[in-house]
């Protein structure tokens, strides 16, 4: 129980931070310090997304020249276990050999992939049944990913990449040959997986947007206190709460309501 | 590559390029006229769209030409292609009529600021009904928010009390789209994937706490942003206080399409074989609606405000929407669906009307409708009979879709709240008679800030507004198309032939 508990820190540490920004939302009444826990209320949330993407072992998400362009994708073992599968020459692998005729063939290696799949070494058979049946997860491959596996099968027309085939017998060459098909270039980027684990990159994505998102907030919010600032005079909830009051109830013909009351 | 295989994208790029164009513009009738052309474009874009979903259907469009499951799709059936319509035919109604509402509220110079962002606005709520794509819905969402906040801001010149109307709206909204997103987080870690029809797949069949979570997350967070009864807190002020064409446009709008993203979450990516979805209907939606219907339309009755007695009122009418998903049934959802289009045509009308008023009268407390019948009298027909669309008199839209909810309550089985629905319009009655009984049968005021001789409203003014009036008794006479496309978007949603 205590481990269940301490293996998930990470969710721990989301939801502290994500309560500690509600409560200053809700109890404080200056408003800047209100903007400000809304902030941190939102940046609990990136941190979640970014945890989620997170592989044990897994490097950045960025192209390792002289490696197969393959992703290890899966989570970081807090939550659902994402299992593992085994990859073999990567997609853009498959694009640079189809483009120079030379196919080297790499070998099977493990990586982390899809969900509850079962774990295998060998590149043949498992790799090509449990990247088809993830086929979802290769949503974890980023643009440029698939951008490259798109280009190859621009470039790349599909002899050269049948030829690459050939040279290197494997499931995951095979899966390279795909890729030349352009929209199962993913998929074939995704199935062929290499020795290099990457973190999904997908979640960083999706938060460089959402920090955007959240700045723009944040510096409409805070505009906003520095107008209610110049029209108020005060930014405290309370005395804008009284000042309301007094304009709604306090005032006879004339004010802004401009009723007689 | 032919206009229609670009079409779904066009009602996005369009008024999204033409924002910043707009804004950059010299203060003055350019930005107006070129925005007004803008959002006539989009929306006859908008209505060949319509047109062009297959019955039972959907056009997909590969955003950038990434296939869908892995980018963004956009993806139009019929449900999302009434919003689409809905959204941009309000706004090519409100964008003629708010030039001179619109230059008597604001400060010139912040002219073509405004319609840049009311553009936004725009794009960001039709964003959020075309895209198919689960993470995209909080990006698009945030767009039309953030230029909410900024337009609501803009009534400060008139009340200051609209900065903190804006800045409430900002600190709810801000936190319902983030529960949103936390919902999506979750679905992502249960599927990992985003695409909506992808999600639907992937999640069929996992009934675990993680989904369950990401249910009551998004739920929560689309409530706020829909302000279902009791998280509504920030409407009322948003909507008394916004310049009146804001609150035209916004009102008919805004609420509507997080309503839609509700039932887009409920129907197509969860799907009704969860079991905890009739729950959900029976405990959450179905009490809610039915609180909400009675409480606000309550608080609507002793308001002197118009127009936040308007805002009170569409707090209740979403009631009535939230009632019909609650229902569970597909003849609950169609009937949701047009009393979703049915409110925002009416709310439309009436907002339209109150801004006239406050155009000539500079008030929109109900002591200035005090004899409109004699001073105004189109304004005032225009009050008269939206207000009777919102009560549910017949052969105007709020009968229809109010009819729709009668009979798919009695369909379901659920015949108290039929009656519910009967009695709670009588509520309706009572603040929508206060306003009229001014209006027809109190003379106009000889002393007091409210006297003197007041014309009628410009015709640029008058004619958007009889044209919304007159689209409320339309299509309360010719049920059958928006009932006809209703049913068949619910029939497509149920059958989760997406």
């Amino acid at each position: 129980m205590i481990e269940f508990v301490l293996e998930r820190y990470n969710y721990w540490i989301f939801i502290i931070l994500m309560m500690t920004g509600l409560y200053i939302v809700i109890s404080r009444g200056n408003l800047v310090k209100k903007i400000i826990g809304l902030n941190v209320f939102q940046t609990s949330v990136f941190i979640f997304y970014i945890s989620i993407g997170k592989i044990v072992g897994g490097t950045a998400p960025i192209f390792i020249e002289g490696h197969g362009g393959g992703h290890g994708h899966g989570d970081d073992g807090h939550g659902e276990d994402h299992g593992a599968a085994a990859g073999d020459p990567g997609g853009s692998h498959a694009q640079e050999s189809a483009g120079l005729h030379d196919a080297p063939a790499n070998d099977a290696a493990p990586a982390a992939y899809s969900v509850g799949a079962p774990a295998s070494d060998d590149a043949s058979g498992d790799a090509g049944e449990a990247a088809s049946l993830h086929v979802v997860n290769a949503v974890g491959v980023d643009a440029e990913e698939t951008a490259n596996a798109l280009l190859a099968a621009d470039a790349a027309p599909i002899f050269a990449a049948a030829e690459n085939a050939d040279a290197t017998p494997t499931a995951g060459g095979a899966h390279g040959a795909e890729s030349a098909h352009g929209v199962d270039g993913a998929h074939g980027a995704a199935e062929a997986v290499a020795d290099v684990v990457y973190t999904n990159p997908l979640p960083h994505v999706l938060i460089l947007t959402a920090i955007v998102v959240g700045i723009a907030t944040t510096s409409v919010g805070l505009a906003l206190a520095v107008r209610i600032r110049e029209a108020y005079g005060t930014i405290e909830e309370d005395e804008l709460n009284v000042d309301d009051q007094i304009a709604e109830f306090g005032h006879a013909a004339g004010d802004a309501e401009g009723a007689p009351t | 590559m032919t206009f229609l295989d670009q079409l779904p994208v066009l009602p996005i790029v369009v008024p999204l390029c033409a924002a910043p164009i707009v804004i950059l513009l010299p203060a003055g009738r350019a930005p107006w006229v070129v925005s007004t052309l803008v959002v006539w474009t989009t929306f006859y874009l908008c209505a060949r769209l319509l047109a062009a979903v297959p019955d039972g259907g959907a056009l997909s469009y590969a955003l950038g030409d990434w296939a869908p499951p892995i980018g963004i799709e956009y993806r139009i059936d019929l449900a999302n292609g009434i919003i689409l319509t809905l959204v941009s035919g309000i706004a090519s109604l409100v964008l003629p009529f708010s030039f001179n509402s619109i230059k008597s509220e604001i400060d010139d110079r912040q002219l073509s600021n405004f319609f840049g962002a009311l553009l936004i606005c725009m794009t960001g709520l039709m964003g959020v009904a075309i895209t198919g794509d689960a993470f995209n819905v909080f990006v698009f969402l945030e767009i039309s928010s953030l230029s909410t906040y900024a337009l609501i801001a803009l009534g400060a010149r008139a009340d200051r009390r609209a900065l903190t109307a804006s800045f409430n709206y900002l600190v709810m909204g801000t936190i319902g789209a983030t529960f949103f997103v936390i919902g999506i987080g979750l679905l992502y870690q249960a599927t990992g994937t985003l695409n909506m029809a992808d999600l639907h797949a992937k999640l069929a069949g996992q009934d675990n706490r993680v989904v369950q979570a990401g249910f009551a997350f998004i739920i929560v967070g689309m409530g706020l942003k829909a302000a279902m009864f009791p998280i509504h807190l920030w409407l009322p002020n948003a909507y008394t206080y916004a310049p009146s064409a804001v609150s035209a446009f916004v009102a008919a709008t805004a609420t509507k399409v997080a309503i839609y993203v509700l039932v887009r979450f409920i129907y197509t990516v969860y799907g009704l074989d969860f079991s905890f979805m009739q729950e959900a209907f029976l405990y959450i939606f179905l009490p809610i609606g039915i609180v909400g219907m009675f409480g606000a339309s309550t608080v609507a009755i002793f308001q002197e405000d118009v127009k936040r007695l308007l805002a009170y009122s569409s707090v209740g009418q979403i009631g009535y929407i939230l009632l019909g998903i609650g229902l569970g049934t597909q003849a609950g959802l169609s009937a949701a669906l047009v009393h979703l289009v049915n409110h925002g045509l009416m709310k439309g009308a009436l907002f339209m009307a109150v801004a006239c008023v406050v155009y000539r009268l500079g008030s929109k407390n109900c002591h200035a409708f005090e004899g409109l019948a004699r001073r105004m009298p189109f304004t005032a027909a225009a009050f008269i009979f939206s207000g009777l669309s919102l009560i549910g008199v017949p052969l105007t839209v709020g009968f229809v879709s109010k009819w729709q909810l009668l009979k798919a309550s009695f369909e379901a089985d659920y015949a108290f709240v039929g009656f519910l629905i009967v009695a709670s319009s009588f509520l309706a009655v009572i603040y929508v008679g206060r306003i009229v009984e001014l209006i027809l049968l109190r003379p106009a005021p000889t002393e007091g800030p409210y006297a003197g001789d007041v014309k009628e409203a410009p015709a640029l003014m008058v004619v958007p507004m009889l044209l919304l009036v007159a689209a409320n008794i339309y299509f309360g006479v010719q049920t059958e198309f928006t009932a006809s496309i209703a049913d068949a978007a619910a029939a497509a949603l149920t059958s989760g032939a997406r």
